[in-house]
C-alpha cells in the first residue's frame, strides 16, 4: 500500500464541560452511555487511530452519531480534539498556530459538505473561486481556473447562476468544484452526497470516480450508505459510538465483518458485484486451464465458471500472475455469505 | 403603624442634597468640558448646517428630480417614484418647502451618523456575547427612557441648537440599526461559516466577504427603523431649536391651531413613508438571491 497521507493517532473527543477531567476515565474504559450518566459528557470519538493512504478514497462509515462527520472535522481542525494527534504530510496538524493552520486549510485540505455550504449572495463562478480568492489569487487567474472546473462538473452556462436557482444535485457540484478549484492535495468529503436522491448520487459518485482517475487525490469520504462507501471506498472503516471497529477494503468488509454489527450491515448488500475472484482465490495446486482477472466481481464470473470444462477457473492478479484457483461452488456458497 | 402606612423614604433634606449634589457634579463637569465638547461636534454642525444651506438653496425642479430619481433607483418602481415627487409637490404647494427641506437635512445627517456609529457597534457585538450583555440593556434604556430626561443633560451641556437636537435624535433612532446588524450577523447559517472556515478564511474575510453580506437584509431593515424613530423626534427635536416641520407643530400645540398641526404632522408622515418604501424595496432587491431571481 502506499504511503500515509494522513495520520490520526489515538485520537478522543469529548463534549462537554470539563472534558480535559472526564478524558482519564473514557481511557480506562468508561463507555459511551455511562459516562453521559455519570458525568453529562458524550463521547464523540473513542481512540480512533487511522492511516489514510495516499491519491486513494478511504471511506469513514458509520450510522448517524457514530461520530464520523466529527472525525473529518478533526482532520482540517474544524474541531479541536480532546486528546490525539494528526498528521498531514508528518505535520502535526494540532500545534499549528492560526496562521500555519489557515494555510494548510488553504493549499492541502478542501472541503465539501453535506449541506453544500455555498455562499449563496455569491453566483456559481464566484463560490467556485471562492477558495481562490480567500488565497488572494488574482481576478483574472480566479475567473480562468474557477471556468475550467464549472466545465469539468458539467455545469457550464450556469456561471452566473445563484446556487439558489440550482437543484440540489447542481449546487453540490459547484461545491465539487469549489473544492477541487484550489488544488489541494486532500479532499474532505462529509456526507457530500446524502442530501441527494439515489439516481443524482450515483451520477455525483461516478463524476467523483471518474476526476479520481485522473487526478489521484486524497479523498476522506464519510456516508452512511453502505452501496456508496462499497462503490467509492479503496479503504474502509466503521465507526461505531465513536471508535473505529472494522477497517480494510471493500471485499475484506463483507466477507470477514468483524462482528454481528457489520455482519447486519453487510448482510443486505449485492454481494455479487462486491467480491472479487482475487478474494476466493485458494493458493494450491497449480491450474493449467482457462485463465480469468482476479478484479473481475462475482456477478461477472459466474457464467465463464460455469462454462468451464470442470467448472473451474484459474485467478491472475493485475500483471497476469497465477494466484489460485476457484470453483463455481466456491462462488456460489460466497454469494450467500 | 405609621410605618406601614408611608413607604420610609430617605427624608427631603438627604435627597435635596444628593440631587444638588449630582447637578452640582454635572454642571462643573459642564462649566469644564463643555466648550470642548462643542469644538469636537463642530465639524458636525458644520456639516449640517452645509447641507441644511445646499437643500435650501437648490432650485425646486431638481430636487424634485433628485427626489424622483433616488426613489427610482431604490424601489426601481414608478408607483412608488410619482408618488414620492407628488408629495414633495403637494408639500410645496402647501408652502412648507423650506421646513420640509430643514427636517430632510437633519434626518439624512442624523441617519449617516447612526449608521457610522451603529453598524460598527452591532458587529462588535455579534463577535463576543459579553458585548452583547453590555450593550443589549443600553439600547434598552436609549430606546425607553423618556426623551426629556436626556434632553437635559445635552443641553446643559451643548445648550440649544443643531447639534444637541442631532444627538437627542440619535439617542433615540440608533438602537434599531445596532439591534438588527448584531441579531442578521447572528443569523448567518452556520453551514456556511463553518464552509467558509474550512476554506481558510481570515476572520476579517469571513466578515466582511460573508457576515455582513448575509446579513444586509437585517441592518437594512434597522436602517429603515433608524429613518422612522428620527423621524418621530423631529417634534422633540424642535423643542431644543432644530429647525424644520416640527417647529410649526409645536407652535400649533401651543396655540391650538389645528389645521397647521395636521399639515406639518401628515408632511411628516409622507416624508416617513416615502423613507420606508423606498428603502424596503431596496432591502427586498438586495435579497433577490434569496428568491431564486436573478
Amino acid at each position: 500500500m502506499s504511503q500515509s497521507k494522513v495520520q490520526i493517532k489515538n485520537l478522543y473527543k469529548i463534549f462537554g464541560k470539563t472534558p480535559k477531567k472526564v478524558l482519564a476515565q473514557v481511557k480506562a474504559g468508561m463507555g459511551k452511555p455511562e459516562l453521559l450518566e455519570q458525568t453529562g459528557h458524550v463521547l464523540g470519538i473513542q481512540n480512533v487511530s487511522l492511516d489514510i493512504p495516499e491519491k486513494r478514497i478511504q471511506v469513514v462509515m458509520g450510522l448517524s452519531g457514530s461520530g464520523k462527520s466529527t472525525l473529518i472535522r478533526h482532520i482540517n481542525r474544524l474541531i479541536e480534539p480532546t486528546d490525539g494527534q494528526i498528521l498531514i504530510d508528518g505535520e502535526d496538524v494540532l500545534s499549528m498556530s492560526d496562521k500555519q493552520l489557515r494555510e494548510v486549510r488553504r493549499k492541502k485540505t478542501s472541503m465539501v459538505f453535506q449541506k453544500f455550504g455555498l455562499l449563496p449572495h455569491r453566483k456559481v463562478a464566484e463560490n467556485v473561486g471562492y477558495g481562490l480568492e480567500v488565497q488572494g489569487v488574482s481576478d483574472s487567474e480566479i475567473a480562468k481556473r474557477a471556468q475550467h472546473w464549472i466545465d469539468r462538473v458539467g455545469l457550464t452556462g450556469y456561471e452566473n447562476h445563484y446556487p439558489g436557482q440550482l437543484s440540489g444535485g447542481m449546487q453540490q457540484r459547484v461545491g465539487l468544484a469549489r473544492a477541487l478549484a484550489t488544488d489541494a492535495e486532500i479532499l474532505l468529503m462529509d456526507e457530500a452526497f446524502s442530501a441527494l436522491d439515489p439516481l443524482i448520487r450515483y451520477d455525483m459518485q461516478s463524476i467523483l470516480l471518474e476526476l479520481q482517475d485522473e487526478l489521484h487525490k486524497t479523498i476522506i469520504f464519510i456516508t452512511h450508505d453502505l452501496d456508496e462507501a462499497l462503490r467509492l471506498g479503496d479503504k474502509i472503516a466503521i465507526l461505531r459510538d465513536g471508535a473505529l471497529i472494522q477497517e480494510g477494503t471493500a471485499p475484506q468488509i463483507v466477507l470477514t465483518p468483524a462482528d454481528d454489527y457489520i455482519a447486519d450491515f453487510t448482510k443486505d448488500i449485492n454481494r455479487g458485484k462486491v467480491i472479487r475472484l482475487k478474494a476466493l482465490a485458494a493458493a494450491g495446486s497449480p491450474y493449467d486451464g482457462a485463465m480469468i482477472d482476479g478484479s473481475t466481481v462475482l456477478a461477472d464470473a459466474l457464467l465463464p465458471l460455469s462454462q468451464a470444462p470442470d467448472q473451474r477457473l484459474g485467478v491472475t492478479d493485475a500483471n497476469g500472475a497465477y494466484l489460485g484457483a476457484v470453483t463455481l461452488t466456491q462462488a456460489i456458497a460466497a454469494l450467500q455469505g | 403603624m405609621e410605618f406601614f402606612e408611608e413607604f420610609p423614604s430617605l427624608g427631603r433634606k438627604t435627597l435635596s442634597g444628593m440631587k444638588q449634589a449630582v447637578d452640582e457634579t454635572f454642571k462643573g463637569f459642564s462649566r469644564a468640558y463643555g466648550e470642548q465638547l462643542e469644538n469636537f461636534f463642530d465639524p458636525l454642525l458644520r456639516f449640517l448646517i452645509w447641507f441644511e444651506k445646499l437643500l435650501e438653496a437648490t432650485p425646486w425642479p431638481i430636487i424634485l428630480l433628485v427626489v424622483g430619481g433616488l426613489a427610482w433607483i431604490g424601489s426601481r418602481s414608478w408607483k412608488i417614484t410619482a408618488g414620492s415627487v407628488l408629495a414633495f409637490v403637494v408639500i410645496g404647494v402647501l408652502d412648507m418647502w423650506e421646513d420640509t427641506m430643514a427636517t430632510l437635512a437633519i434626518i439624512s445627517v442624523a441617519t449617516l451618523l447612526c449608521i457610522a456609529i451603529g453598524i460598527p457597534i452591532g458587529i462588535l457585538m455579534s463577535r463576543s456575547d459579553r458585548m452583547q450583555a453590555i450593550i443589549t440593556p443600553i439600547l434598552d434604556v436609549m430606546q425607553t427612557i423618556p426623551s426629556f430626561v436626556y434632553l437635559i443633560p445635552v443641553v446643559m451641556l451643548l445648550g440649544i441648537g443643531k447639534v444637541p437636537g442631532l444627538i437627542a435624535v440619535c439617542i433615540y433612532a440608533i438602537p434599531p440599526i445596532v439591534r438588527l446588524t448584531n441579531l442578521g450577523i447572528r443569523l448567518v447559517d452556520k453551514d456556511v461559516l463553518e464552509a467558509a472556515d474550512a476554506f481558510g478564511t481570515t476572520p476579517w474575510q469571513k466578515l466582511w466577504g460573508v457576515q455582513v453580506p448575509l446579513a444586509l437584509p437585517n441592518i437594512f431593515a434597522g436602517i429603515n427603523q433608524t429613518i422612522m424613530m428620527a423621524l418621530s423626534m423631529v417634534v422633540i427635536a424642535s423643542m431644543i431649536g432644530v429647525k424644520g416641520l416640527g417647529v410649526p407643530v409645536l407652535r400649533a400645540i401651543s396655540n391650538q391651531y389645528l389645521a397647521l398641526g395636521l399639515m406639518n404632522g401628515l408632511a411628516i408622515v409622507a416624508l416617513a413613508i416615502i423613507f420606508d418604501r423606498v428603502s424596503q424595496t431596496y432591502g427586498k432587491r438586495l435579497q433577490a438571491y434569496r428568491q431564486g431571481g436573478k
